[in-house]
């Protein structure tokens, strides 16, 4: 294949959207979700062929920029529209093409009551589209389209059922804080512009190896971007919009913010990483604040009654851990992890979404158990993404995390040790959630026991294949491998080889030894939420008791929205309403009204002159001047 | 007569021939004033296929002398910064036209009159190249909007009205008295009188006077802008004015503040410029969040439009003093955005207005459920106000601000802190009238826009997508006059610097 068709990648679901915003209404909605789905399987096919044509290369050459047209052209500033095919965005856009296949494939079941059809599907494909040009963009400015425009659909999924009022506030939030991300990562791009020369990802690395590491610029470069990172992939301190975000049909909260968009900010750390290698502070930064958000959001994670948002505190916590894999330079670490997650985390929501849809929408765990006879395979998928998540051997989530972790443990042993108690956690509020949710005693409504079955197989389908990759998917990056995975082999042409950052030389047996611990850490969060929730479900009421302040602070996340709501949202709007009536209303137009009044004493001296009609002089000096300006002319 | 001359005049022509309209035929008036304003657009459609993209001076100029004895002519030209003014001009006198189908109710032979005289008046000002005239296009065009906004406005027309005259004339007599003051001086410099902006471009005047000048000029512009503090005319103004009036007000009549600080201020006072330079930057950065914050906590849609308008034309004012390419192209196509991105909105607003007789953000909620297409138009025009990128406004708002980050990183990022704001003010606003649940029963009953309406709003939200995904055409030819006006700016700065040090012996001797 060509690699000029990679255009057709992006197309395919902005034609699909297009169609359906036009025409969705007046069309059938099999026809619809046909579309939408077709456009996604379009791409991903293409997508295929991208990968093919580029393992025919030499690996040297994987590097293939596809323009498209000239975008914005002012003096020196010079970006064309144009996609960057290499390994790194093949392997995203399969990743993105794929899942979200999959994902539209349920959602033409999960969405089929509602009315709103076919304006689900035209987000839904837009959003695959903006994603598509985010990763695929040759240049900051391209990707920043992408980016933003995953922040738009990210808007118009939340807030999709625009009647509820919590709805609509969550999508405005999500916007508002990746728009706070967004102004640093364009100012990052100014100085990235004036510093470089140009916008274009090969100019700006290859410029970037003119300067030494620790330039300052650098640093203020990395970190400018990292705060865009933060914003779109939830980290400390702008991750507050990704739980509120779950107000969203489920299929969005699977496809956005798990197993995609979320994981744009890491994408892009990883694609400048030449200029992340460049700033140890940067690097250090980004490692710290994805180590403290990890153990941070799964602390919350641990005794939140919405299944959704322990997913959704889970994915926070996850993106954590890419983010410490980045901060370490373990990059295809980070962006493997950024892979089995979207597998795992996206069958996780996925399941999440076939229990809510089986009980007519209840979403809080204490209303649930005993589901695993009636939701008997449904169970048994979540169960595979709930084991990859836990990182328990052989499912995919064991292989990236422990790859994160031993490359953290070469570099920080404070960060690692932080990391291995953030994945106790995850076993733990997993596991909890498995067990208040399929097992026990049925502590479900009597509607929802009426409404009670199992999903159609439209939904179960796509549940299956994603549990296969959540065991599978994990296999391409093996560890232990003589001459590296071939997943890292893949990456190879755009991270380099890996080896000067730690793995190689620390030696075998210390690596299986950690293997071994963070596996034996995983099961003991299991064993203790076994022990909690199955054996003595008396024992987490008594403790939650004891220790009512720790766990109020965790069943309030940290009290963080109140706190954000306090300082900063509420002072602002006071802030706000003062200089209008009072700068505004009082100082400037006070200043106005008394030279106004002024004039109108001194021009009542000469009133005998005013008509008092305003209009009638005004309109006779126009008069007069177009006389005079004709005299002039015809003369 | 050129076809500048034809594209300034035709509408007057149509105006004078309004006159003659017997009153009764409201209709007939209607369809003849949209038929000369659109014939207008298609000369200016010509005007942009005649224009050489690769050339930085003055087009199609005509140049005839006009007031022999006090050395005025009649001096027009296009370049690369007029160019998309007149555009926007002529698209937007059309288009409010035919928003004003069926919201008037009186008097719709004046109005259409000072519709068409207002459109003379605002090309007028974007082809002169002589003081005088320019002087005369830019009082000639207050009467019309003051008629507009007192006769056709809401309930506080009158103040609203009174005030906007009060401020612009405020500014104009400084600016009247500037122009003299250069005038004198070029005799005094040169020997000949003569009020051809081209030819005063070369006076030099000294380091005071110069400075006076300048601030004679641009208290006029920023008036005009309006830019933080002088921006209290507008959301009375604004609020007041009928939906057409809004839309030209918005659309047009601001960037002859920004169009004359380009044309006029830079070029002319070059080393007041670079004095005043902070001080600008200053209050653009101000105005930007200022606007922002107080958009943020009106309950009239129209004022939060109004006082969004004062933050995005900071952002103009900020990319033309960063006087650099990527700014100052950045400014001309924010003019562009802003005139299509805000007359939009001033429509959107107009056609609810029209239809509920309110315009309180609190009266409405939940119309997407009534209203979807309304709704789904509302929302594009707002991202592109937001400036979400693929519309217009990222494409200049972006440029603006890379141009100033790099002589003015620091109110780069505090005026990007702007970005941030706009979202929050516009979401808000969107939230509290299409979302939600229709609760209030006077909304149940609302119709969707109709086709006159579409067809008002189709081809800015062609050109809101146009703009921010192909900006090649716009910026192509704006990029060798803008070029051409800064290298002059600069040229003249060191010029006179060099003068300076060699005369700095002299003065102390």
């Amino acid at each position: 294949m060509d690699l000029k068709w990679i255009a057709l990648v992006p197309l395919f679901p902005l034609l699909g959207s297009v169609i359906n915003l036009f025409l969705g209404r007046r069309l059938s909605k099999g026809v619809v979700g046909t579309l939408a789905c077709a456009a996604v399987l379009a791409s991903f096919a293409v997508s295929v062929g991208a990968f093919f044509s580029l393992n025919a290369m030499a690996p040297e050459h994987r590097q293939v920029v596809v323009h498209l047209f000239d975008w914005i052209d002012a003096g020196s500033f010079h970006v064309p529209f144009a996609f960057l095919v290499d390994p790194l965005s093949v392997l995203m856009i399969l990743v993105v093409t794929g899942v979200g296949f999959l994902i539209h494939v349920y959602s033409t079941s999960y969405m089929e009551h509602d009315e709103g059809y076919a304006r689900y599907f035209t987000y839904l494909n837009l959003f695959t589209f903006s994603m598509l040009v985010l990763v695929l963009g040759s240049s900051f400015l391209t990707l920043f389209v992408g980016w933003e425009g995953v922040g738009l659909c990210s808007y118009l999924l939340i807030g999709f059922w625009y009647e509820k009022k919590s709805a609509s506030d969550a999508g405005k939030k999500a916007f508002v804080v990746n728009r706070i991300g967004d102004f640093g990562f364009a100012l990052g791009m100014m100085l990235i512009f004036w510093t470089f020369g140009s916008l274009n990802f090969t100019e700006v690395f290859s410029g970037a190896s003119r300067f030494a590491a620790g330039e300052p610029v650098m640093t203020t470069i990395c970190l400018l971007l990292f705060v865009g990172a933060c914003g779109k992939s939830a980290q400390l301190p702008l991750y507050v919009w990704l739980p509120d975000a779950m107000e969203g049909p489920t299929p969005v909260s699977a496809l956005i913010h798990a197993a995609t968009m979320v994981t744009a900010g890491v994408y892009m750390v990883a694609r400048c990483h030449v200029l992340y290698m460049l700033s140890p502070t940067a690097m250090g930064v980004v490692a710290v604040v994805g180590g403290v958000t990890a153990l941070f959001a799964a602390t919350i994670g641990l005794v939140q009654n919405d299944i959704k948002r322990v997913l959704a505190y889970s994915t926070v916590s996850q993106l954590g851990y890419m983010f410490l894999a980045l901060g370490v330079g373990a990059f295809s670490a980070g962006i493997f992890h950024v892979m089995t997650h979207a597998f795992f985390k996206a069958l996780l929501f996925l399941g999440s979404g076939s229990v809510i849809h089986a009980l007519s929408g209840e979403q809080d765990i204490r209303k649930m158990g005993a589901l695993k006879g009636p939701l008997g395979r449904t169970y048994f998928t979540f169960l595979f993404g709930t084991l990859a998540l836990a990182g328990i051997f052989p499912f995919a989530g064991f292989f990236s995390k422990d790859e994160i972790l031993w490359n953290v443990y070469n570099t920080n042993r404070v960060l690692w040790v932080v990391g291995v108690a953030g994945a106790f956690c995850t076993a733990f509020y997993m596991f909890r959630l498995v067990f208040l949710t399929f097992f026990g005693e049925s502590r479900l409504t009597s509607e929802a026991k009426h409404h009670l079955h199992e999903s159609p197989p439209r939904m179960l389908v796509p549940l299956f294949v994603l549990a296969i990759l959540s065991v599978v998917g994990g296999w391409i990056g093996l560890p232990l491998m003589p001459g590296g995975n071939p997943l890292t082999h893949w990456l190879d042409p755009v991270f380099g080889p890996e080896a000067a950052v730690g793995g190689e030389g620390a030696g075998h047996g210390l690596e299986i030894g950690l293997m071994a611990l963070s596996l034996g850490v995983a099961l003991f969060g299991i064993m203790v939420a076994w022990l909690f929730y199955r054996k003595t479900p008396k024992l987490p009421v008594a403790l939650g008791a004891s220790m009512k302040g720790a766990y109020n602070m965790l069943l309030n996340k940290y009290y963080v929205d109140e706190i954000y709501g306090a300082a900063i949202v509420r002072p602002f709007f006071s802030l706000s309403g003062m200089l209008w009536t009072f700068f505004d209303v009082k100082v400037v137009d006070g200043v106005v009204n008394a030279v106004g009044r002024f004039v109108r004493g001194a021009g009542s001296a000469a009133r005998g002159l005013q008509s008092g009609y305003v209009g009638g002089y005004a309109l006779a000096m126009v008069l007069g001047l177009v006389v005079v300006i004709s005299y002039y002319f015809i003369k | 007569m050129g076809l500048l001359s034809i594209l300034v005049w035709l509408p007057l022509a149509g105006a004078l021939a309004l006159l003659a309209w017997p009153r009764s035929n409201e209709g007939g008036m209607k369809l003849f004033a949209l038929g000369v304003s659109l014939a207008n657009f298609a000369l200016s459609v010509v005007l942009f296929r005649q224009f050489v993209p690769t050339e930085a001076g003055m087009q199609l100029v005509e140049n005839y002398p006009w007031i022999a004895s006090i050395g005025a002519s009649y001096h027009l030209g296009v370049d690369g910064i007029s160019l998309f003014l007149i555009l926007l001009t002529t698209l937007l006198s059309a288009l409010a036209i035919l928003s004003s189908w069926t919201s008037i109710h009186k008097k719709m032979k004046e109005y259409l009159i000072s519709l068409l005289l207002l459109e003379t008046g605002m090309l007028g000002v974007f082809v002169s190249l002589d003081l005088v005239l320019f002087y005369f296009f830019w009082e000639a065009m207050l009467v019309p909007m003051y008629l507009l906004i007192g006769i056709w406005g809401g309930e506080r027309r009158l103040y609203a009205a009174v005030k906007f005259f009060l401020y612009t004339m405020a500014g104009s007599v400084l600016m009247l008295i500037a122009i003299l003051v250069m005038y004198f001086t070029h005799q005094r410099e040169t020997g000949k009188y003569t009020t051809d902006l081209l030819q005063l471009y070369g006076t030099h005047f000294s380091a005071s006077t110069e400075m006076w000048l300048f601030a004679a000029f641009f208290v006029a512009f920023a008036i005009k802008v309006p830019l933080f503090p002088f921006h209290t005319w507008l959301p009375d103004a604004h609020v007041e004015a009928p939906t057409a009036g809004s839309v030209i007000l918005a659309g047009v009549l601001l960037k002859m503040g920004t169009y004359g600080l380009l044309r006029f201020s830079l070029p002319l006072f070059p080393n007041a410029t670079q004095t005043f330079t902070p001080l600008v930057i200053a209050l653009s950065v101000i105005g930007i969040i200022y606007g922002a914050m107080v958009a943020l906590v009106q309950p009239d849609i129209k004022k939060l439009v109004a006082y969004s308008s004062v933050s995005h034309l900071g952002f103009v004012v900020l990319g033309l003093f960063a006087l650099n390419l990527q700014g100052v192209e950045g400014s001309i196509l924010q003019m562009l955005n802003h005139g299509v991105s805000t007359g939009a909105l001033f429509l959107l607003v107009g056609m609810i207005y029209e239809r509920r007789h309110t315009r309180l953000i609190a009266d409405f909620g939940g119309l997407w459920k009534v209203v979807p297409v309304f709704s789904v138009l509302f929302m594009v025009v707002m991202f592109s106000s937001i400036g979400l990128p693929l519309t217009n406004g990222f494409v200049g708002e972006f440029l603006i601000l890379v141009g100033a980050f790099k002589d003015h990183p620091l109110a780069t990022v505090l005026a990007s802190t702007g970005v941030i704001l706009g979202a929050v003010y516009m979401l808000w606003m969107y939230q509290r009238v299409v979302f939600g649940k229709l609760e209030n029963p006077e909304n149940q009953g609302l119709k969707d826009v109709n086709t006159r309406e579409k067809w008002v709003l189709a081809p800015l939200i062609v050109l809101i997508l146009w703009m921010g995904v192909y900006p090649k055409p716009f910026l192509a030819r704006m990029e060798p006059s803008v070029q051409k006006l800064l290298t002059e700016v600069r040229s003249r700065q060191a010029v006179t610097a060099l003068g300076l040090h060699a005369a700095s012996p002299e003065v102390k001797r």
